[in-house]
Protein backbone atom coordinates (compact mmCIF):
# COMPACT_ATOMS: atom_id res chain seq x y z
CA UNK A 1 0.00 0.00 0.00
CA UNK A 2 1.27 3.14 -1.00
CA UNK A 3 0.33 6.69 0.52
CA UNK A 4 0.71 9.75 -1.48
CA UNK A 5 1.05 13.03 0.30
CA UNK A 6 -0.38 15.60 -2.08
CA UNK A 7 2.17 18.34 -1.57
CA UNK A 8 0.56 21.42 -2.41
CA UNK A 9 2.79 23.44 -4.86
CA UNK A 10 3.76 26.69 -4.22
CA UNK A 11 1.97 28.90 -5.54
CA UNK A 12 3.20 32.67 -6.44
CA UNK A 13 1.77 34.61 -3.60
CA UNK A 14 -0.29 37.79 -3.77
CA UNK A 15 0.73 40.52 -0.95
CA UNK A 16 -2.10 41.68 0.87
CA UNK A 17 -2.98 45.24 1.41
CA UNK A 18 -0.28 47.11 2.58
CA UNK A 19 2.18 44.72 2.54
CA UNK A 20 4.78 45.22 -0.16
CA UNK A 21 7.12 42.20 -1.49
CA UNK A 22 9.21 40.87 -0.53
CA UNK A 23 9.12 41.75 3.13
CA UNK A 24 12.04 42.62 5.29
CA UNK A 25 12.33 41.58 8.63
CA UNK A 26 16.52 41.14 8.99
CA UNK A 27 16.75 43.76 11.13
CA UNK A 28 19.89 42.67 12.75
CA UNK A 29 22.03 42.00 9.60
CA UNK A 30 21.15 45.80 8.75
CA UNK A 31 18.46 47.94 8.86
CA UNK A 32 17.30 50.76 6.01
CA UNK A 33 18.44 53.81 6.64
CA UNK A 34 15.74 56.26 7.80
CA UNK A 35 14.83 59.09 5.54
CA UNK A 36 15.98 61.35 8.13
CA UNK A 37 19.07 60.31 8.42
CA UNK A 38 19.82 60.51 4.25
CA UNK A 39 18.60 64.33 4.89
CA UNK A 40 21.01 65.16 7.01
CA UNK A 41 24.02 63.33 5.17
CA UNK A 42 23.63 65.18 1.65
CA UNK A 43 24.74 67.95 2.10
CA UNK A 44 28.06 66.61 3.83
CA UNK A 45 28.87 64.88 0.55
CA UNK A 46 29.56 67.89 -1.91
CA UNK A 47 28.30 71.23 -0.18
CA UNK A 48 29.91 70.78 3.40
CA UNK A 49 32.93 68.21 1.76
CA UNK A 50 35.61 69.38 3.83
CA UNK A 51 38.18 67.48 5.93
CA UNK A 52 37.09 67.89 9.32
CA UNK A 53 40.33 68.20 10.35
CA UNK A 54 41.21 71.01 8.19
CA UNK A 55 41.76 73.62 11.12
CA UNK A 56 42.45 77.07 8.68
CA UNK A 57 39.01 77.55 6.49
CA UNK A 58 35.50 77.52 6.72
CA UNK A 59 35.10 73.79 4.39
CA UNK A 60 36.94 72.29 7.37
CA UNK A 61 34.73 73.70 9.94
CA UNK A 62 31.74 72.68 8.44
CA UNK A 63 32.78 69.12 8.31
CA UNK A 64 34.03 69.66 12.07
CA UNK A 65 30.48 71.01 13.19
CA UNK A 66 29.11 68.02 11.78
CA UNK A 67 31.42 65.47 13.38
CA UNK A 68 30.55 67.67 16.88
CA UNK A 69 27.09 67.98 16.69
CA UNK A 70 27.05 64.23 15.75
CA UNK A 71 29.81 63.07 18.98
CA UNK A 72 27.21 65.50 21.28
CA UNK A 73 24.11 63.26 20.14
CA UNK A 74 26.10 59.57 19.98
CA UNK A 75 27.38 60.65 23.91
CA UNK A 76 23.96 61.84 24.73
CA UNK A 77 21.86 58.78 23.84
CA UNK A 78 24.22 56.24 25.52
CA UNK A 79 25.03 58.32 28.89
CA UNK A 80 28.79 59.43 28.17
CA UNK A 81 30.83 62.92 27.34
CA UNK A 82 31.63 63.58 23.83
CA UNK A 83 35.30 63.21 24.93
CA UNK A 84 34.47 59.38 25.00
CA UNK A 85 33.57 58.81 21.63
CA UNK A 86 35.88 57.54 18.93
CA UNK A 87 34.34 57.17 15.46
CA UNK A 88 35.54 54.39 13.59
CA UNK A 89 34.15 52.19 10.47
CA UNK A 90 31.73 50.39 12.39
CA UNK A 91 31.35 47.94 15.04
CA UNK A 92 34.20 45.31 13.59
CA UNK A 93 36.44 48.16 13.79
CA UNK A 94 35.49 48.89 17.19
CA UNK A 95 35.70 45.66 18.70
CA UNK A 96 38.99 45.29 17.31
CA UNK A 97 40.36 48.12 18.73
CA UNK A 98 38.67 48.02 21.87
CA UNK A 99 40.19 44.47 22.75
CA UNK A 100 43.61 44.94 20.83
CA UNK A 101 44.02 48.65 22.54
CA UNK A 102 43.17 47.42 25.70
CA UNK A 103 45.57 44.06 25.29
CA UNK A 104 48.48 45.83 24.23
CA UNK A 105 48.17 49.27 26.86
CA UNK A 106 47.62 46.82 29.67
CA UNK A 107 50.42 44.06 29.21
CA UNK A 108 51.96 44.95 31.53
CA UNK A 109 49.21 44.10 34.53
CA UNK A 110 48.08 40.96 32.78
CA UNK A 111 47.85 38.96 29.43
CA UNK A 112 44.54 37.23 30.59
CA UNK A 113 40.73 38.32 28.57
CA UNK A 114 37.33 36.87 29.44
CA UNK A 115 34.81 36.21 26.83
CA UNK A 116 31.79 34.20 26.12
CA UNK A 117 31.30 31.75 23.18
CA UNK A 118 28.15 33.58 21.92
CA UNK A 119 30.29 36.68 20.79
CA UNK A 120 30.10 38.09 17.32
CA UNK A 121 32.93 36.55 15.65
CA UNK A 122 34.76 40.02 15.64
CA UNK A 123 35.62 39.32 19.29
CA UNK A 124 35.82 36.18 19.24
CA UNK A 125 38.51 36.09 16.21
CA UNK A 126 40.21 39.17 17.57
CA UNK A 127 40.57 36.95 21.09
CA UNK A 128 41.86 34.14 18.96
CA UNK A 129 44.46 36.25 16.95
CA UNK A 130 45.36 37.91 20.66
CA UNK A 131 46.30 34.06 21.83
CA UNK A 132 48.66 33.93 19.26
CA UNK A 133 50.39 36.46 20.77
CA UNK A 134 50.71 35.46 23.91
CA UNK A 135 47.16 36.20 25.59
CA UNK A 136 45.34 33.61 27.71
CA UNK A 137 41.49 33.97 26.82
CA UNK A 138 38.69 32.15 28.72
CA UNK A 139 35.97 31.40 26.25
CA UNK A 140 32.58 31.22 29.15
CA UNK A 141 30.35 28.71 27.90
CA UNK A 142 26.09 29.95 28.45
CA UNK A 143 23.25 28.63 29.68
CA UNK A 144 20.48 27.35 28.36
CA UNK A 145 18.92 30.73 28.31
CA UNK A 146 22.26 32.01 26.55
CA UNK A 147 23.10 34.05 29.51
CA UNK A 148 26.79 33.84 30.99
CA UNK A 149 26.35 32.75 34.54
CA UNK A 150 28.10 35.43 36.63
CA UNK A 151 29.55 33.02 39.04
CA UNK A 152 31.38 31.29 36.47
CA UNK A 153 32.39 34.84 35.58
CA UNK A 154 33.29 35.05 38.74
CA UNK A 155 35.54 32.18 39.02
CA UNK A 156 37.48 32.64 35.48
CA UNK A 157 38.59 36.30 36.54
CA UNK A 158 42.44 36.21 38.26
CA UNK A 159 45.14 38.46 38.96
CA UNK A 160 46.11 38.42 35.95
CA UNK A 161 42.73 39.61 33.79
CA UNK A 162 42.78 42.58 32.40
CA UNK A 163 39.76 42.76 30.03
CA UNK A 164 36.29 41.20 30.06
CA UNK A 165 34.55 41.57 26.85
CA UNK A 166 30.70 40.38 26.62
CA UNK A 167 28.15 41.70 24.32
CA UNK A 168 24.84 43.40 25.10
CA UNK A 169 22.57 42.63 23.03
CA UNK A 170 23.06 39.03 20.91
CA UNK A 171 22.94 39.39 17.29
CA UNK A 172 21.38 35.77 16.39
CA UNK A 173 18.83 35.23 19.71
CA UNK A 174 18.61 38.98 21.05
CA UNK A 175 19.43 37.73 24.60
CA UNK A 176 20.32 40.64 26.51
CA UNK A 177 23.18 39.80 29.04
CA UNK A 178 23.64 41.40 32.83
CA UNK A 179 25.96 44.18 31.42
CA UNK A 180 25.30 45.69 34.71
CA UNK A 181 25.98 42.66 37.08
CA UNK A 182 29.38 42.35 34.82
CA UNK A 183 30.81 45.69 35.11
CA UNK A 184 30.00 45.58 38.70
CA UNK A 185 32.08 42.81 39.43
CA UNK A 186 35.10 44.16 36.46
CA UNK A 187 35.13 47.29 38.51
CA UNK A 188 35.65 45.38 41.74
CA UNK A 189 38.74 43.82 40.42
CA UNK A 190 40.30 46.81 38.51
CA UNK A 191 39.53 44.85 35.45
CA UNK A 192 38.37 46.45 32.05
CA UNK A 193 34.74 46.12 30.81
CA UNK A 194 34.14 46.07 27.31
CA UNK A 195 30.98 45.77 25.48
CA UNK A 196 30.05 44.89 21.82
CA UNK A 197 26.40 46.84 21.98
CA UNK A 198 25.90 46.49 18.26
CA UNK A 199 22.33 45.32 18.54
CA UNK A 200 21.65 46.83 21.85
CA UNK A 201 22.43 51.05 21.33
CA UNK A 202 19.27 52.85 20.09
CA UNK A 203 17.15 49.90 20.68
CA UNK A 204 17.22 49.48 24.61
CA UNK A 205 18.48 52.09 27.24
CA UNK A 206 22.14 52.05 27.12
CA UNK A 207 23.60 53.78 29.76
CA UNK A 208 27.93 53.78 30.10
CA UNK A 209 27.58 54.69 34.22
CA UNK A 210 24.35 52.81 35.27
CA UNK A 211 25.55 50.08 33.78
CA UNK A 212 29.32 50.00 34.57
CA UNK A 213 30.54 50.41 31.34
CA UNK A 214 34.48 51.12 30.35
CA UNK A 215 34.98 50.47 26.62
CA UNK A 216 32.17 49.99 24.55
CA UNK A 217 31.42 49.28 20.46
CA UNK A 218 28.52 51.27 18.49
CA UNK A 219 27.37 50.71 15.20
CA UNK A 220 25.24 52.69 12.98
CA UNK A 221 23.29 50.83 10.39
CA UNK A 222 21.56 48.64 12.78
CA UNK A 223 20.25 51.59 14.20
CA UNK A 224 18.92 53.08 10.63
CA UNK A 225 22.03 54.59 9.86
CA UNK A 226 24.62 54.30 7.16
CA UNK A 227 27.17 51.39 6.54
CA UNK A 228 30.44 52.10 7.01
CA UNK A 229 30.51 54.44 10.48
CA UNK A 230 30.25 53.11 14.08
CA UNK A 231 31.87 54.25 17.30
CA UNK A 232 33.75 53.24 20.06
CA UNK A 233 32.66 54.73 23.90
CA UNK A 234 36.24 55.08 26.02
CA UNK A 235 35.80 55.59 30.06
CA UNK A 236 37.65 58.87 30.84
CA UNK A 237 37.33 58.96 34.36
CA UNK A 238 36.28 56.35 37.30
CA UNK A 239 38.29 54.75 36.18
CA UNK A 240 40.41 56.66 32.86
CA UNK A 241 41.29 53.57 30.03
CA UNK A 242 43.60 54.36 27.58
CA UNK A 243 43.64 51.94 24.44
CA UNK A 244 46.84 51.93 22.04
CA UNK A 245 45.67 52.31 18.49
CA UNK A 246 45.55 49.80 15.73
CA UNK A 247 45.59 52.39 13.04
CA UNK A 248 48.58 54.94 12.68
CA UNK A 249 48.74 57.87 11.13
CA UNK A 250 47.22 61.41 11.22
CA UNK A 251 46.32 61.00 14.67
CA UNK A 252 42.91 61.86 14.74
CA UNK A 253 40.14 60.87 17.40
CA UNK A 254 42.66 62.04 19.91
CA UNK A 255 45.14 59.37 18.87
CA UNK A 256 42.97 56.35 19.25
CA UNK A 257 41.88 56.03 15.63
CA UNK A 258 43.60 57.75 12.85
CA UNK A 259 42.36 58.53 9.16
CA UNK A 260 40.43 61.21 7.90
CA UNK A 261 36.79 61.34 9.22
CA UNK A 262 34.13 60.06 7.20
CA UNK A 263 32.24 63.05 8.12
CA UNK A 264 28.73 62.21 6.01
CA UNK A 265 28.71 58.87 7.75
CA UNK A 266 29.48 60.46 11.13
CA UNK A 267 26.62 62.90 10.54
CA UNK A 268 24.28 60.22 9.45
CA UNK A 269 25.25 58.08 13.12
CA UNK A 270 24.49 61.38 15.15
CA UNK A 271 21.03 61.44 13.26
CA UNK A 272 20.16 58.33 14.08
CA UNK A 273 21.20 58.73 17.72
CA UNK A 274 19.00 61.30 18.02
CA UNK A 275 16.25 60.07 16.95
CA UNK A 276 16.82 56.77 18.94
CA UNK A 277 17.25 59.51 21.84
CA UNK A 278 13.73 60.57 21.16
CA UNK A 279 11.77 57.34 19.46
CA UNK A 280 13.38 54.43 21.22
CA UNK A 281 11.10 54.07 24.20
CA UNK A 282 7.71 54.28 21.53
CA UNK A 283 9.39 52.29 19.21
CA UNK A 284 10.66 49.20 21.53
CA UNK A 285 6.97 48.74 22.54
CA UNK A 286 5.39 48.75 19.20
CA UNK A 287 8.47 46.11 18.10
CA UNK A 288 8.01 44.20 21.39
CA UNK A 289 3.94 44.00 20.02
CA UNK A 290 4.63 42.62 16.68
CA UNK A 291 7.24 40.03 17.70
CA UNK A 292 4.97 38.48 20.14
CA UNK A 293 2.29 38.87 17.77
CA UNK A 294 4.28 36.90 15.27
CA UNK A 295 5.03 34.78 18.01
CA UNK A 296 1.47 33.62 18.74
CA UNK A 297 0.48 33.63 15.78
CA UNK A 298 2.94 31.12 14.20
CA UNK A 299 3.15 29.02 17.60
CA UNK A 300 -0.80 29.43 17.64
CA UNK A 301 -0.45 26.94 14.45
CA UNK A 302 2.16 24.73 14.84
CA UNK A 303 3.69 21.96 17.44
CA UNK A 304 7.49 21.11 18.04
CA UNK A 305 8.31 24.77 17.51
CA UNK A 306 10.81 25.82 20.27
CA UNK A 307 12.29 29.81 20.82
CA UNK A 308 15.73 29.87 21.17
CA UNK A 309 17.08 31.97 24.22
CA UNK A 310 15.09 33.93 27.19
CA UNK A 311 12.16 35.76 25.77
CA UNK A 312 12.21 37.98 29.54
CA UNK A 313 15.70 39.37 29.00
CA UNK A 314 15.70 40.28 24.94
CA UNK A 315 15.92 42.55 22.10
CA UNK A 316 12.34 43.76 21.67
CA UNK A 317 12.45 43.21 17.98
CA UNK A 318 14.08 39.78 18.00
CA UNK A 319 12.47 36.12 17.90
CA UNK A 320 14.94 33.20 17.27
CA UNK A 321 12.80 30.18 16.60
CA UNK A 322 13.50 26.43 15.62
CA UNK A 323 11.00 24.69 13.69
CA UNK A 324 11.80 20.78 14.57
CA UNK A 325 11.91 18.33 11.19
CA UNK A 326 12.41 21.47 9.05
CA UNK A 327 15.70 22.49 7.81
CA UNK A 328 16.61 25.64 7.96
CA UNK A 329 17.29 26.78 4.30
CA UNK A 330 14.51 24.76 2.54
CA UNK A 331 12.44 26.58 4.70
CA UNK A 332 14.12 30.16 3.60
CA UNK A 333 13.66 28.92 0.55
CA UNK A 334 9.78 28.67 0.59
CA UNK A 335 9.17 31.87 2.11
CA UNK A 336 11.69 33.35 -0.63
CA UNK A 337 9.58 36.89 -0.61
CA UNK A 338 10.38 37.33 3.05
CA UNK A 339 13.88 38.53 3.80
CA UNK A 340 15.03 36.22 7.53
CA UNK A 341 17.92 34.43 8.32
CA UNK A 342 18.44 30.72 9.44
CA UNK A 343 20.95 29.03 11.74
CA UNK A 344 21.37 26.30 9.64
CA UNK A 345 24.64 24.88 8.10
CA UNK A 346 23.20 25.13 4.59
CA UNK A 347 23.39 28.61 4.57
CA UNK A 348 26.40 29.61 5.62
CA UNK A 349 29.93 28.87 4.22
CA UNK A 350 31.32 26.61 6.80
CA UNK A 351 28.37 23.97 6.44
CA UNK A 352 28.45 24.12 10.45
CA UNK A 353 25.41 24.90 12.20
CA UNK A 354 24.85 28.63 14.30
CA UNK A 355 27.77 28.09 16.97
CA UNK A 356 25.87 30.43 18.89
CA UNK A 357 22.35 28.05 19.12
CA UNK A 358 24.90 25.00 19.55
CA UNK A 359 26.20 27.02 22.66
CA UNK A 360 22.67 27.33 24.19
CA UNK A 361 22.33 23.25 23.94
CA UNK A 362 20.10 23.20 21.25
CA UNK A 363 20.84 19.57 19.05
CA UNK A 364 22.39 20.25 15.90
CA UNK A 365 19.16 18.88 14.11
CA UNK A 366 17.33 21.71 15.85
CA UNK A 367 19.55 24.35 15.00
CA UNK A 368 20.03 23.61 11.43
CA UNK A 369 16.02 24.54 11.24
CA UNK A 370 16.13 27.80 13.03
CA UNK A 371 14.82 31.24 11.40
CA UNK A 372 15.78 34.37 12.99
CA UNK A 373 13.48 37.48 12.79
CA UNK A 374 14.53 40.65 12.95
CA UNK A 375 11.57 43.20 13.33
CA UNK A 376 12.52 46.75 13.13
CA UNK A 377 11.00 50.06 13.05
CA UNK A 378 9.60 49.92 9.13
CA UNK A 379 7.51 46.68 9.72
CA UNK A 380 3.91 47.05 10.23
CA UNK A 381 1.14 44.37 11.44
CA UNK A 382 -0.06 43.84 8.06
CA UNK A 383 3.70 42.29 7.59
CA UNK A 384 3.67 40.28 10.50
CA UNK A 385 0.53 38.49 10.22
CA UNK A 386 1.62 38.20 6.30
CA UNK A 387 4.82 36.29 7.47
CA UNK A 388 3.04 34.48 9.89
CA UNK A 389 1.11 32.72 7.68
CA UNK A 390 3.51 31.84 5.06
CA UNK A 391 5.91 30.32 7.80
CA UNK A 392 2.85 28.35 9.39
CA UNK A 393 2.18 27.43 5.44
CA UNK A 394 5.68 26.20 4.53
CA UNK A 395 6.33 24.27 7.80
CA UNK A 396 3.29 22.67 7.03
CA UNK A 397 4.16 21.59 3.69
CA UNK A 398 7.43 20.90 4.51
CA UNK A 399 6.69 18.61 7.11
CA UNK A 400 4.73 16.61 4.78
CA UNK A 401 7.95 15.87 3.07
CA UNK A 402 9.60 15.28 5.89
CA UNK A 403 10.52 11.57 7.21
CA UNK A 404 11.48 12.73 10.58
CA UNK A 405 8.15 14.07 10.97
CA UNK A 406 6.96 11.16 9.72
CA UNK A 407 8.86 9.26 11.87
CA UNK A 408 8.04 11.09 15.33
CA UNK A 409 4.56 10.61 14.25
CA UNK A 410 4.49 7.27 14.42
CA UNK A 411 6.15 7.26 17.41
CA UNK A 412 9.69 6.83 16.62
CA UNK A 413 12.43 8.30 18.74
CA UNK A 414 14.32 9.67 16.53
CA UNK A 415 17.42 10.17 19.08
CA UNK A 416 17.80 6.27 19.07
CA UNK A 417 17.37 5.73 15.32
CA UNK A 418 21.30 4.66 14.35
CA UNK A 419 21.59 7.02 12.00
CA UNK A 420 24.26 6.50 9.10
CA UNK A 421 27.38 9.37 9.14
CA UNK A 422 27.14 11.18 5.69
CA UNK B 1 22.60 31.67 -2.80
CA UNK B 2 20.70 31.55 -6.43
CA UNK B 3 19.24 28.15 -7.06
CA UNK B 4 18.67 26.48 -10.88
CA UNK B 5 15.46 26.68 -12.35
CA UNK B 6 15.22 22.48 -12.29
CA UNK B 7 16.19 23.04 -8.08
CA UNK B 8 13.36 25.18 -7.63
CA UNK B 9 10.94 23.09 -9.92
CA UNK B 10 11.41 20.05 -7.66
CA UNK B 11 11.48 21.75 -4.61
CA UNK B 12 8.03 23.47 -5.78
CA UNK B 13 6.04 20.72 -6.89
CA UNK B 14 8.06 17.60 -5.76
CA UNK B 15 7.51 14.33 -7.34
CA UNK B 16 6.93 10.94 -5.88
CA UNK B 17 6.12 12.23 -2.07
CA UNK B 18 5.21 9.97 -0.06
CA UNK B 19 5.75 6.32 1.46
CA UNK B 20 5.03 2.58 0.54
CA UNK B 21 4.60 -0.07 3.33
CA UNK B 22 8.02 -0.29 4.81
CA UNK B 23 7.50 -4.17 5.79
CA UNK B 24 6.40 -5.22 2.11
CA UNK B 25 8.66 -7.67 0.41
CA UNK B 26 8.36 -5.99 -2.87
CA UNK B 27 9.62 -2.96 -1.09
CA UNK B 28 12.97 -1.51 -0.29
CA UNK B 29 13.89 1.89 1.53
CA UNK B 30 16.17 3.46 2.17
CA UNK B 31 16.99 6.06 4.66
CA UNK B 32 20.22 8.01 4.80
CA UNK B 33 21.78 11.18 6.23
CA UNK B 34 21.55 12.37 9.84
CA UNK B 35 19.27 14.97 11.03
CA UNK B 36 22.54 16.68 12.93
CA UNK B 37 23.87 16.94 9.50
CA UNK B 38 20.90 19.14 8.21
CA UNK B 39 20.10 15.93 5.27
CA UNK B 40 17.81 12.84 5.83
CA UNK B 41 16.46 11.31 2.96
CA UNK B 42 13.68 8.74 2.33
CA UNK B 43 13.53 6.54 -0.64
CA UNK B 44 11.45 3.79 -1.22
CA UNK B 45 11.36 1.58 -4.24
CA UNK B 46 8.69 -1.10 -5.10
CA UNK B 47 10.14 -4.02 -7.67
CA UNK B 48 8.28 -6.42 -9.97
CA UNK B 49 9.94 -9.91 -8.71
CA UNK B 50 9.49 -11.17 -12.49
CA UNK B 51 11.22 -8.43 -14.19
CA UNK B 52 13.25 -6.58 -11.41
CA UNK B 53 12.03 -2.96 -12.71
CA UNK B 54 10.99 -0.54 -10.37
CA UNK B 55 7.34 0.33 -10.83
CA UNK B 56 7.25 2.79 -8.01
CA UNK B 57 9.48 5.11 -6.13
CA UNK B 58 8.29 7.33 -3.49
CA UNK B 59 10.50 10.04 -0.82
CA UNK B 60 10.29 12.01 1.83
CA UNK B 61 13.33 14.26 2.83
CA UNK B 62 14.40 16.44 5.36
CA UNK B 63 16.95 18.84 3.85
CA UNK B 64 17.68 22.14 2.19
CA UNK B 65 16.59 22.82 -1.34
CA UNK B 66 18.41 21.04 -3.37
CA UNK B 67 18.37 17.14 -0.99
CA UNK B 68 14.54 17.93 -1.73
CA UNK B 69 15.73 18.27 -5.57
CA UNK B 70 18.37 15.25 -5.85
CA UNK B 71 15.90 13.16 -4.24
CA UNK B 72 12.76 14.41 -6.19
CA UNK B 73 14.44 13.36 -9.15
CA UNK B 74 16.09 10.20 -7.99
CA UNK B 75 12.90 8.92 -7.79
CA UNK B 76 11.97 9.71 -11.15
CA UNK B 77 14.87 8.52 -12.66
CA UNK B 78 14.80 5.22 -10.79
CA UNK B 79 11.17 4.43 -12.25
CA UNK B 80 10.91 2.15 -14.78
CA UNK B 81 14.49 1.43 -14.80
CA UNK B 82 15.59 -2.88 -13.31
CA UNK B 83 17.48 -2.79 -10.01
CA UNK B 84 20.89 -3.31 -11.87
CA UNK B 85 19.99 0.04 -14.16
CA UNK B 86 19.53 2.36 -11.23
CA UNK B 87 22.53 1.30 -9.46
CA UNK B 88 24.10 2.69 -12.56
CA UNK B 89 23.06 6.27 -11.71
CA UNK B 90 25.82 8.24 -10.50
CA UNK B 91 25.38 11.26 -8.23
CA UNK B 92 27.23 13.42 -11.11
CA UNK B 93 24.32 12.60 -12.91
CA UNK B 94 22.70 14.71 -10.64
CA UNK B 95 24.54 17.37 -9.84
CA UNK B 96 24.68 17.96 -13.74
CA UNK B 97 21.57 17.74 -14.66
CA UNK B 98 20.09 20.32 -11.22
CA UNK B 99 23.25 22.52 -11.66
CA UNK B 100 24.50 21.71 -8.23
CA UNK B 101 27.08 24.18 -6.87
CA UNK B 102 30.26 22.46 -5.36
CA UNK B 103 28.64 23.23 -1.48
CA UNK B 104 25.73 20.91 -2.39
CA UNK B 105 27.69 18.37 -4.13
CA UNK B 106 26.98 16.44 -0.86
CA UNK B 107 23.22 16.13 -1.64
CA UNK B 108 23.67 14.44 -4.45
CA UNK B 109 25.65 11.98 -3.17
CA UNK B 110 23.09 11.46 -0.40
CA UNK B 111 20.40 11.04 -3.44
CA UNK B 112 22.76 8.02 -5.02
CA UNK B 113 23.37 6.70 -1.87
CA UNK B 114 19.65 6.28 -1.18
CA UNK B 115 19.08 4.57 -4.05
CA UNK B 116 21.71 2.12 -3.20
CA UNK B 117 20.57 1.51 0.57
CA UNK B 118 16.71 0.97 -0.77
CA UNK B 119 17.81 -1.65 -3.23
CA UNK B 120 20.34 -2.76 -0.71
CA UNK B 121 16.89 -3.32 1.46
CA UNK B 122 14.85 -4.55 -1.01
CA UNK B 123 17.62 -7.74 -2.29
CA UNK B 124 18.02 -8.41 1.20
CA UNK B 125 14.07 -9.28 1.65
CA UNK B 126 14.53 -10.99 -2.13
CA UNK B 127 17.46 -13.51 -0.05
CA UNK B 128 14.98 -14.13 3.32
CA UNK B 129 11.82 -14.45 0.91
CA UNK B 130 13.23 -16.56 -1.72
CA UNK B 131 13.78 -20.07 0.25
CA UNK B 132 10.33 -19.75 1.94
CA UNK B 133 8.79 -18.98 -1.71
CA UNK B 134 10.47 -21.88 -3.03
CA UNK B 135 9.55 -24.11 -0.03
CA UNK B 136 5.57 -22.97 -0.71
CA UNK B 137 6.31 -24.45 -4.24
Amino acid sequence: MSTDVKTIPQAEHVAPEGVKLPVYMDNHATTPMDPRVLEEMLPFFMEKFGNAASRNHSFGWAGEEGVETARERVAKLVGATTKEIIFTSGATESDNLAIKGVAEMYREKGNHIITAVTEHKAVLDTCKRLEKYGYRVTYLPVQKDGLVDLDELKRAMDDKTILVTIMWANNEIGVLQPVAEIGKLCRERGIIFHTDATQAVGKIPVDVNKNNIDVMSISAHKMYGPKGVGALYVRRKNPRVQISAIIDGGGHERGMRSGTLNVPGIVGLGKACAIASEEMAKESCKLAGLRNRLRDKIMGQLDEVYINGTMEHRLPGNLNISFAYVEGESLLMGINDIAVSSGSACTSATLEPSYVLKALGTGDDLAHSSIRFGLGRFNTEAEVDYVADRVVETVSRLRELSPLYEMAKEGVDLKSVKWAAE
Amino acid sequence: MAYSDKVLDHYSNPRNVGSMDKNSSEVGTGLVGAPECGDVMKLQIKVNPQTNIIEDAKFKTFGCGSAIASSSLATEWVKGKTVDEALQIKNTEIVKELSLPPVKIHCSVLAEDAIRAAIHDWKKKQEVTKPTAVAAQ
